[in-house]
């Protein structure tokens, strides 16, 4: 398919950047039908729905969107730029619009804090917060501040008059690496300093671009927040342990594991699970998706490292790296079988002796009986052989 | 029509063959328990790779396959309406008794985790999706009818004032009356079983060579199996005329020949055109193991068919030859197909260990043992075994 690089960007001319022609980015109708539809089956949706998620995408208004940056080193934006279906410039020039966004916005200094307040005001109840880094608590937050402000202060403002909140990133869903003992800063997830709201978590050091989409595309297309487990996480995509669909799973049942880096097991492929993977404690769908667009296989694990669990609360940056993980389906024997296993055995002469014993029995009691019985001429009668 | 009497054959129990088959159900006991006490390994060489073994291959595959005979002489007799054949009902409901409670207690044995077993009959846990539980509930529904098929044998046997005391002589009348039930149950069950023990392999997949892997499992399964129901009545009816010399029921097997050819010939048409129809037949000739145990399972089959459709079958000697070959040719057709043809891949062989073979030999022999019980001491042998009693063996 075309692809927007194919495009060139000196004579491409936008149209309308509000209207239809301008709402597809530069994608063909068709492309961006089928972009929809992904996105729809990524959500576990039908694919009807692709049509409505296409309607919220083009809609006229585009719901603005403030971006607000915490305690937090970019990553998350960072590996949105990286998202190419689609890419973060077709969301956020023609299905959302960025108002806010401390690295993307071309606007600097007094500037932008003017839009962002402007915006903020117009769009009141209407706007989508999203917050990527935790939030500093220890001396009313001042280890944070941004024109002035304590982080603390903008993220409770921002909230009031947000529609729907988001935190991308584990710093901003549970605390990430700022949260981390001694936590000098008292870090805290943003939904800690929100008491009462609702925050749609997508946790990831840095999380799955696609998630996050398909979670913004969710609220565009109905509303209300996508079906959340415990710890607010969207289910489609945080729903099942990565140990349940990891590719390298048959090699946990079957006792295969990799002792170290660069062994034996650890070039065939065995689990991680023995180097310290967490994927058995943690919640998220890395095997299924992937990572950086580049086809399956492409995550911590398919390349040959144990999952370090960023997106579970009390593992990432808080269990060691090469930990063994708690494994919560079932817990594995203490002896496992061992990698080298006798495939079946040979024949044993006692066995050979066996059949061979059988065989000669059968072969010589048929022939026995046969011996005794009359051939052909009597059918009827009974003889009465002396035969035993 | 006048009704047939059975009669027990009244010889003596305990005789010299009789002590030697209850020295090898010993021998099985001894590694029988062994098996309970330290596990499948000790005792077998099942494998991951080859998880099925000769405890389900030979004692239940086979050796319900060879319980056939009450199956396959009920359809004849029941079904078909053809009265002729049933004096040899009894004794051919007989064998199925033993084969199958006896395949049942191998399968108890070759059960990983036995004491689960219950579970396949608590429907919350049942998936009726899997062949395999279809067979196993079919499997234990079917023992239970055979016993009740056999328990007016053991009434008859009882004193009259014994059943009026404890009104055994109503559960008689009862059963009488409706045994039509349990003969109609009887013939499905089988039907279903038979058949799903082909449609097991059909997970086989490229595991199993295509001269076996064809879709057609199910139907090979089912006709090969009673063509192997009238093979064992016809060797069981022979080899207990030879030993007891009871009286002779050649002319009554020359008809039922006719009939088990006619299954053959259907089978071995179903199985070689369905090959040529995949194009796989070059396979056949390859010369290769696979290729060979094709063709001998075809030329065991052949023969049955040439003697049962020739003169010789009114011969007692060619009878027992084509019973051998049919019942040799449908074994070898199972433990090809559940076995020897089977290649897990990865490097996994498979051979029985000589103990795993004793366990299986003990119970055979514990069947034979208990079928020369049965007939010696219960109205099981139809007709007029008295007239040529009197010379004990």
């Amino acid at each position: 398919m075309d692809h927007l690089s194919d495009v060139d960007l000196e004579s491409y001319e936008i149209q309308n950047p509000d209207g239809y022609e301008g709402g597809l980015g530069g994608l063909t109708r068709r492309q961006f039908l089928k972009y929809c539809t992904a996105v729809a089956a990524t959500l576990g949706l039908s694919a009807l729905m692709g049509i409505r998620i296409a309607e919220a995408a083009t809609a006229t208004t585009r719901p603005p969107v403030i971006w607000l940056s915490a305690q937090e080193c970019t990553g998350c934006t960072e590996s949105l730029l990286r998202a190419y279906h689609p890419t973060l410039e077709a969301l956020i020039l023609d299905m959302i619009s960025l108002d806010y966004h401390e690295a993307l916005c071309s606007g600097a200094g007094h500037q932008a804090e003017a839009y962002k307040a402007k915006s903020m005001k117009d769009n009141w109840g209407k706007f989508v917060l999203v917050v990527d880094g935790s939030i500093p608590t220890k001396d009313d937050g001042i280890y944070c501040m941004v024109a002035g402000k304590t982080i603390l202060e903008a993220v409770k403002e921002a909230a009031e008059g947000a529609a729907a909140i988001i935190g991308i990133g584990s710093c901003a869903s549970w605390g990430g690496i700022p949260s981390s003992n001694p936590n000098p800063t008292h870090a805290k997830p943003v939904h800690e300093v929100l008491p009462g709201k609702t925050v749609i978590n997508i946790p990831g050091c840095p999380p799955n671009p696609y998630n996050f989409l398909s979670t913004i595309l969710y609220l565009l297309t109905f509303g209300k927040p996508p079906a959340l487990d415990g710890k607010n996480r969207p289910k489609f995509a945080y729903g099942r342990l990565i140990h349940e669909n990891c590719e390298r799973r048959p090699h946990f049942d079957a006792g295969r594991f990799a002792l170290e880096f660069g062994d034996y097991g650890h070039r065939q492929g065995f689990c991680l699970y023995k180097i310290g993977c967490k994927g058995p404690e943690t919640h998220a769908n890395c095997p299924a998706i992937g990572f950086g667009d580049v086809g399956q296989g492409n995550w911590p694990v398919g390349i040959g490292h144990p999952c370090f669990g960023c997106t579970e609360q009390g593992v990432g940056f808080t269990k060691p790296i090469h930990a063994l993980a708690e494994v919560q389906t079932y817990a594995p024997p203490t002896a496992f079988p061992a990698v080298n296993a006798p495939k079946g055995e040979r024949v044993s002469p006692a066995a050979a002796a066996v059949v061979a014993g059988v065989a000669g029995l059968a072969v010589g009691a048929g022939a026995m009986a046969l011996r005794h019985m009359d051939g052909g001429s009597d059918s009827s009668a009974d003889r009465h052989d002396n035969d035993r | 029509m006048t009704a047939i009497t059975h009669q027990p054959l009244g010889r003596k129990v305990v005789t010299k063959p009789f002590l030697v088959l209850g020295l090898f159900v010993l021998i099985a006991a001894y590694f029988i328990l062994r098996r309970f006490l330290f596990g499948m390994g000790d005792v077998s060489n099942m494998s991951n790779g080859y998880p099925i073994g000769t405890w389900v291959v030979l004692d239940v595959v086979i050796g319900t396959a060879f319980g056939c005979g009450g199956f396959a002489i009920a359809l004849l007799v029941y079904i078909f309406n053809r009265n002729v054949y049933h004096p040899l009902m009894r004794p051919a409901l007989l064998g199925g008794v033993f084969g199958y409670t006896l395949g049942g207690l191998a399968v108890m044995i070759d059960l990983g985790r036995y004491w689960n077993a219950f579970n396949l009959l608590l429907p919350w846990y049942g998936q009726p999706n899997s062949v395999i539980f279809e067979v196993a509930l079919c499997v234990m529904a079917y023992i239970t009818v055979l016993w009740l098929e056999f328990w007016p044998v053991f009434l008859e046997r009882m004193p009259p004032a014994f059943k009026q005391r404890f009104g055994l002589d109503k559960l008689q009348a009862f059963l009488k009356r409706y045994m039509y039930v349990l003969v109609a149950v009887g013939v499905l069950l089988p039907t279903m079983h038979q058949s799903s023990l082909g449609s097991v392999l059909l997970i086989m997949g490229s595991k199993l060579s295509p001269l076996w892997y064809t879709t057609w499992l199910p139907l090979l399964y089912l006709t090969s199996a009673l063509a192997m129901g009238y093979g064992v009545v016809m060797l069981e009816a022979t080899l207990v005329n030879r030993a007891f010399k009871t009286p002779s029921e050649v002319a009554l097997f020359a008809k039922l020949s006719r009939v088990a050819a006619g299954l053959l010939i259907g089978y071995l048409a179903l199985r070689w055109g369905d090959l040529v129809d995949r194009g796989y037949l070059e396979l056949a000739f390859a010369g290769d193991w696979d290729g060979n145990l094709f063709l001998t399972e075809t030329a065991l089959f052949l023969v049955p068919i040439i003697v049962l459709l020739s003169r010789r079958r009114a011969s007692q000697r060619w009878q027992f030859v084509g019973a051998v070959c049919l019942l040799a040719a449908g074994s070898l057709y199972r433990l090809d197909s559940y076995l020897m043809a089977v290649r897990p891949g990865n490097g996994w062989t498979y051979f029985p260990s000589a103990p795993e073979l004793m366990i299986t030999i003990g119970i055979v022999c514990l069947e034979i043992m208990l079928y020369l019980l049965f007939i010696k001491t219960l109205p099981v042998l139809s007709g007029n075994v008295a007239e040529s009693r009197g010379r004990p063996s």
